[in-house]
């Protein structure tokens, strides 16, 4: 691919990175990326992605955009309030480059879909906002071989890490099952400071511009806490776990489970955190 | 005795174990990893580790929401 004259002025200031060059911009450009969920975490790393010329970005979300969503899910604006996330995403994401392509999935990601939908992408941006779907996720991942990039958040707080299968830990490695849906408090009931969201989700595409650049350490095998109160950064040393049910020497989970999604529903008032 | 949990230093009373930390700190184990002294330390042997005086002890609870 050759740049045109608009696109090396549009991706100039990164060109010019030593890092990047011309052969770095190229390898952004031919980038495929799935973001799981175009909320607090996926829609910066959405529009930072899109922005640096990432070739393809597929978001899946379900959900309508509701105002209580607009303090921290930066892709969707007043007027978007009862639309499809996904269509108010991809109209900013085009609005802001028209160089990418924009593939939308207006559904959930389930045991039966995940498969085929992540085939097409080379990594994964975990913007889920619950944990049985990016338990789900991780696995199906790891069984891909795909590089997904993990984050989360709530209150004050959030954590991330890049796992990388055969590498590094994977999700399970560190935390063996996805906690019990009646023990964890989400966005909506919790709350969560709506910028930290952002802060993890862009270490989130920072992450994902290194792995296309193949440039830098990746956050493989160390986890990055947030604590945005007391504005401490924790690293922890996370290891692979040999007894990993999922990237383990014996793995016992094979195909990714569903994890009953259906009962951690919330209303669609609520849903969206 | 005083140990550093979090990156701040903490009284904490003699004979503790790592469990008995979490439950102190009423957290659900399912949620929480725990570094000792710079290991990542599986939730099975929590009962077993004894926190002794100076101890480093990083408790991240992990969140879900996005």
């Amino acid at each position: 691919m050759d740049f045109s004259e608009e696109q090396i002025i549009r991706y100039s200031r990164q060109i010019v990175l030593p890092e990047v060059g011309g052969i770095g911009q190229k390898r952004i450009n031919e980038g495929r990326v799935l973001i799981i969920g175009t909320g607090g975490l996926g829609s910066p790393a959405a529009y930072y992605l899109v922005a640096a010329g990432v070739g393809t970005i597929g978001i899946i979300d379900y959900d309508v955009v509701d105002l209580s969503n607009l303090q921290r899910q930066i892709l969707h604006t007043t007027k978007d309030i009862g639309r499809l996330k996904v269509d108010s995403a991809k109209e900013k994401l085009i609005a802001l480059n028209p160089d990418c392509n924009i593939v939308s999935y207006h559904e959930r990601l389930t045991a039966q879909n995940i498969k085929e939908i992540i085939n097409d992408y080379d990594v994964i941006v975990d913007g889920a906002d619950n944990f049985a779907t990016r338990f789900m996720a991780n696995d199906a991942c790891v069984m891909a071989n795909k590089i997904f990039f993990h984050g989360g958040v709530l209150g004050f707080t959030g954590q991330t890490f890049t796992i990388v299968p055969g590498k590094g830990p994977c999700l399970r490695c560190v935390l063996r099952e996805p906690p019990p849906p009646v023990s964890v408090p989400t966005c909506s009931q919790t709350g969560v400071l709506g910028v930290l969201a952002g802060t993890i989700g862009l270490i989130q595409a920072t992450e994902v511009l290194k792995y296309l650049l193949g440039k830098g350490d990746l956050l493989v095998g160390r986890l990055i806490a947030y604590d945005a109160l007391d504005m401490r950064f924790r690293e922890i040393r996370v290891k692979k776990d040999p007894d990993c049910p999922v990237c383990g020497d014996n793995p016992t989970i094979t195909g990714p489970d569903d994890y009953e999604l259906a009962g951690i529903c919330r209303t669609e008032k609520e849903r969206g955190s | 005795m005083r140990i550093t949990l979090n990156g701040k230093e903490t009284g904490l009373p003699e004979g503790v174990t790592v469990a008995g930390l979490i439950a102190l700190k009423k957290l659900n184990p399912k949620t929480v990893i725990v570094e000792y002294n710079h290991e990542l330390v599986k939730e099975e042997t929590w009962a077993d580790i004894v926190i002794k005086e100076n101890d480093k002890l990083e408790v991240l609870r992990f969140v879900g929401g996005g």
